[in-house]
């Protein structure tokens, strides 16, 4: 299949491959997929005290749009609070990277890990990521 | 010398024209060359067409030892697994209407199945064991009073896996039931001796012998005689079974494919063990990396590897320079990983993660010596970038974690 430039970009010279402390109280980690379905994606963000995202760091087994989805996120999310960062589309993703029809799914699954990793950074500053959600959906 | 990129290491797919294959082929096409209708029984040019299609139809009988009047050609061998099946199917339907098949088949003898499903016949689709063989003890415990029809692939075409023809085709010719050997995979590589075996039917294809695609063969056993419907009526051509006009550059084609076979295949699956052994011995140090199917019981030019916490898409784009296959259908929207390998008991992520090597009459010492320092390169790579790698590296049994399915 044919992939963008952009998503051979990314593939070839991923951007923030690593891994952050995931026991450290400024670190939140999401980890969505399944190994089943071809594709793991694990997205850490490093917060600072006012919430705003100063490392990201992405490690990803999948196929190359999901690894360059992931990469790309890690460039957008840093800068960003978390409460900006939730806010990242996966079609935003799937647009930027031109991805093809069957491969917007590792777009969703960008999407699903800042989801997740925002989530346990909240959790672990004792905010109740679920309320926040509540509060969200309420109004 | 600079390397012709990418390496085709894709012979099971399908294979390059044979150079004196193409050569002979170019002489039946044009007003100067061969370019009869062998079916024209009133002037010389459909009798040197018909001499040349039955010297086509002595050389594939040759190849597997068959009498040349038991070869109907067909389009492929997908028309041949449809017309075997189907075929007899049909004939036989008063006698019973179950079938016994494997699930590691190619889909043209699957979708088949399916098809004769649909029309009321009963399959059994048999599991292969670990090693992706079907054994015969398999096939007798699947047998019944109303079985009429078992259809075994010779080789597989992902895993390369070989069945026992022999000893399935006692059974099913002791009980009476009819054997169809798909040999898309085998035929020009293994020896066939259908003078021997106790096949009924046996599907060929060109392209897999560096023959051309677009022609394949069916073998029909005369004795004990096998009585198949045809599937596809017109002029009565091939004693009925198969109507069309014969493609004699096609046909010429399948027929010095298969004559080189005859003559080479001894030697040059020698050859093709030895890259195969030179490629595997190159990668086999690596950790987690695994063959699938059977090693011992395998075509020389096959090799089906996991390389587990990799996805084999992604290590398909690294390797550009490469042609091969993915286990892995992750293109498709299903995200199914291959049936032939899960049929094996292979777990999923290890499905994805597989690549089938073919090698073929083309393929050099240094096409595998480049091949193997790019897939250690590349899985190197991938591994660095993967969760999955980093888990087990720690320790971490994958199989404890609960993952969400999406």
């Amino acid at each position: 299949m044919a992939y963008s430039d952009k998503v051979i970009d990314h593939y070839e010279h991923p951007r923030n491959v690593g891994r952050l402390d995931d026991k450290a109280d400024n670190v939140g980690t999401g980890m969505v997929g399944a190994p089943a379905c071809g594709d793991v994606m694990r997205l850490q963000i490093q917060v600072n005290d006012n919430g705003v995202i100063e490392d990201a760091k992405f490690k990803t087994y999948g196929c190359g749009s999901a690894i360059a989805s992931s990469s790309l996120l890690t460039e957008w999310v840093k800068g960003k609070t978390i409460d900006e960062a939730e806010q990242i589309k996966n079609t935003a993703i799937a647009e930027e990277l031109a991805l093809p029809p069957v491969k917007i799914h590792c777009s969703v699954l960008a999407e699903d890990a800042i989801k997740a990793a925002v989530k346990n950074i909240r959790e672990k500053r004792g905010q109740d990521a679920g309320e926040a959600a509540e509060e969200k959906a309420a109004g | 010398m600079t390397m012709k990129l990418p390496i085709y290491l894709d012979y099971s797919a399908t294979c390059p024209v044979d150079p004196r294959v193409a050569a002979t082929m170019a002489s039946l096409l044009t007003m100067e060359g061969n370019f009869g209708n062998p079916a024209s029984r009133s002037h010389l040019f459909g009798w040197k067409a018909e001499e040349a299609v039955e010297e086509a139809r002595r050389n594939v009988a040759e190849l597997v030892n068959a009498d040349p009047r038991e070869i109907v050609w067909t389009s492929g061998a997908t028309e041949s697994d449809n017309l075997a099946i189907k075929g007899a199917a049909h004939f036989y339907q008063g006698r019973g209407k179950h079938i016994i098949t494997s699930k590691i088949e190619h889909k043209a003898v699957l979708d088949t199945c399916r098809q004769l499903e649909r029309e009321g016949f009963e399959v059994t689709y048999l599991n292969p064991r670990e090693d992706g063989i079907v054994y015969p003890e398999q096939v007798e415990e699947a047998l019944r009073e109303d079985t009429i029809l078992v259809s075994l692939m010779h080789v597989n075409n992902e895993i390369g896996v070989v069945n026992d023809i022999a000893a399935i085709g006692e059974l099913c010719r002791s009980r009476k039931v009819i054997f169809h050997v798909d040999a898309a995979q085998s035929a020009g590589k293994l020896p066939i001796d259908l003078a021997e075996l106790k096949v009924d039917l046996m599907s060929f294809s060109a392209h897999k012998v560096y023959g051309p695609k677009g022609i394949g063969a069916l073998y029909v056993r005369r004795k004990p005689r096998v009585r198949i419907e045809a599937q596809i009526h017109g002029g009565g051509h091939e004693r009925g079974m198969r109507s069309g006009t014969l493609p004699t550059h096609q046909i010429v084609g399948m027929g010095e494919a298969f004559r080189i076979a005859k003559e080479e295949m001894a030697a040059e699956s020698e050859r093709l063990l030895g890259l195969r052994d030179r490629f595997w011995g190159q990668i086999k140090d690596m950790e987690e990396v695994h063959i699938n199917g059977s090693v011992e019981q395998r075509v020389p030019g096959n090799l089906n590897v996991s390389f587990a916490f990799v996805e084999g898409e992604s290590l398909i784009m690294s390797l550009r320079d490469l042609a091969i296959s993915s286990g892995s259908a992750c293109t498709s929207a299903s995200l199914e990983p291959s049936y032939v390998l899960r049929a094996l008991g292979v777990n999923d992520e290890l499905a994805h993660s597989s690549l089938r090597f073919s090698f073929g009459r083309f393929t050099s010492e240094q096409d595998v010596d480049t091949a193997a320092a790019e897939v250690r390169k590349a899985v190197e790579k991938l591994r660095e970038l993967s969760p999955l790698w980093d888990m087990y590296k720690d320790g971490i049994d994958l199989n404890t974690i609960e993952w969400a399915a999406h």
